[in-house]
């Protein structure tokens, strides 16, 4: 019996593209909900962590909604840039880094802020810019953070079932990852296939956070 | 010549405070704002760098006005041309002892002043080292020169060498007076610490609850105290010793240890452990008999 390889592939393709993205927009957004002085970031943070409460089939109801073809945004994007977001991969993604956003977020937001502000100050009476502060003194300093973001969301989005079954549906090769592929498996009664691609997603899982762990404790000393 | 009027209400370990200063730094000079802890003093200096506005006020140094409250004016940290010592140092940890000084560079062509500043202090055998296995005088040294690679208006040195042992302060005093006679640029230097005042400053700025109470020379602030002794030390009780009718007390100053003699009565209202102040007149008349 030969497996169909098919939605392992996608699903670390897509794990890898959403966490990309992530650390791409995760980093700015936690530096500003970090150390904005503004009041409005009040709201922007429960935003962010709504995927942590939300229904994941809530968050993929809405997001099927604002890209459908007969929606505002979903009829523009279509007519003027032939891009299809629903039931294809670019709406996973989607859907993928809304999802995982807060474990990208949160564990970089709380390394901004524990970091120590005098180093950060010793670096602007250097006459360094925030940006270069950013890149060459606190992200260096703040590693354990971010590597701990990264693997969270790239752990989390491996692990995604219903905002991918609710956006993407089950199309083999553009929307069917494992998670969905088993539940398809399953549901045809072929627990040989389910069990193999259960049986890694739940090595690989192990993996990513047995190494996660090894190295924070050896190269950071965190017990 | 730097210029500088503040307010602002402050809230210190003691209580609210209003700090209200105005005072002016010429060039070239070494001054010192001492007071006890806080008065506001590290607050005027990072008022200075930028790292605090003032309420109201107005700062200036040579013709660049980098402050006013007036106007709306507040010249943004990085582009004032300051350096700021921290007491606790603030040494980069990512980088090597080279990275922290070579990240304070404002031009790369000045790269080779890391190598000499590293002689200066006796450093350079250091340079590839972790901040984090150096000892507290050699990180205050890196952080000394790494302030003054950016070629400032201003040196602001905030309790600098407060973390530091005694013997270490003494030869880091005698360091920053090196650095700052190559230099001689305006320096500002925070101090709870009399025995820096004397060795370092040319003026001195006395503060208390927020306030500038006295200024000048330090052997005019200090010089005037009531007592016309010839010579005073502070010290601390370590002994009292009986001996017949008298009592000897040993009295610490500094690393110095001197045994004085004391009167019963005097001797009744201390303890080891006091903070005295140890003095001789101009003469001491001798009674002896014939």
């Amino acid at each position: 019996m030969s497996f169909d390889l098919s939605p392992l592939i996608l699903t670390f393709k897509l794990a890898f593209v959403t966490t990309l993205i992530l650390v791409v927009i995760g980093i700015p957004l936690a530096y500003w909900v970090a150390f904005t002085p503004r009041k409005w970031k009040y709201f922007v943070e429960p935003l962010i962590s709504m995927p942590l409460v939300l229904p994941p089939t809530v968050l993929g109801f809405y997001i099927l909604l604002l890209f459908s073809p007969r929606s505002f945004l979903g009829n523009f994007l279509e007519t003027f840039f032939h891009v299809k977001v629903v039931f294809t991969f670019l709406g996973l993604v989607i859907g993928s880094v809304l999802f995982s956003l807060p474990f990208m977020v949160n564990p970089i937001k709380a390394g901004f802020q524990s970091f120590p502000k005098s180093l950060m100050e010793a670096s602007y009476v250097l006459g360094k810019s925030k940006e270069e502060t950013l890149l060459k003194v606190i992200l260096p300093n703040i590693k354990p953070a971010l590597l701990t973001g990264i693997i969270m969301a790239f752990a989390h989005t491996v692990g995604e079932f219903g905002v991918v079954l609710m956006v993407g549906g089950s199309i083999p090769e553009e929307t069917r990852t494992a998670s969905i592929a088993i539940f398809g498996e399953v549901e045809a009664l072929n627990y040989t296939n389910a069990h193999f691609y259960s049986g890694i997603l739940f090595l690989i899982s192990f993996a990513i956070l047995f190494i996660l762990n090894t190295i924070n404790r050896k190269t950071f000393k965190i017990i | 010549m730097i210029k500088v009027k503040a307010k602002k209400n402050l809230i210190t370990s003691h209580g609210p405070i209003r700090l209200e200063v105005d005072f002016q730094i010429l060039d070239k000079e070494f001054t010192t704002l001492f007071g006890p802890s806080g008065v506001g003093k590290t607050t005027i200096l990072r008022m200075i760098a930028g790292l605090t506005d003032p309420e109201e006020g107005f700062i200036q140094v040579d013709d660049e006005v980098w402050f006013d409250s007036d106007r709306g004016i507040s010249r943004p940290i990085q582009e004032r041309q300051i350096s700021f010592v921290f007491q606790d140092y603030n040494l980069f940890p990512n980088m090597t002892v080279w990275e922290n000084l070579e990240y304070a560079l404002k031009d790369k062509k000045d790269e080779y002043l890391i190598d000499q500043f590293l002689e200066m202090v006796h450093l350079a055998e250091l340079k590839n080292r972790r901040p984090e296995t150096l000892s507290g005088g050699q990180k205050q040294r890196v952080a000394l020169i790494r302030a003054l690679l950016r070629r400032p208006k201003i040196f602001l040195l905030d309790e600098p060498l407060s973390s530091l042992d005694w013997e270490l302060r003494l030869k880091l005093q005698d360091e920053i007076i090196a650095l700052y006679n190559c230099f001689k640029i305006p320096t500002i230097f925070v101090t709870h610490d009399l025995s820096e005042i004397f060795k370092l400053a040319h003026q001195i700025f006395v503060m208390e609850e927020g306030k500038i109470t006295r200024s000048g020379k330090p052997s005019k602030i200090f010089g005037e105290d009531a007592l016309s002794g010839k010579f005073k030390f502070v010290g601390n009780i370590l002994e009292l010793e009986r001996e017949d009718f008298l009592y000897i007390v040993t009295v610490q100053i500094g690393n110095n240890i001197t045994k004085v003699i004391a009167t019963e009565d005097e001797s009744r209202e201390w303890q080891v452990g006091d903070r005295v102040l140890v003095a001789a007149k101009a003469f001491n008349p001798l009674i002896i008999k014939l």
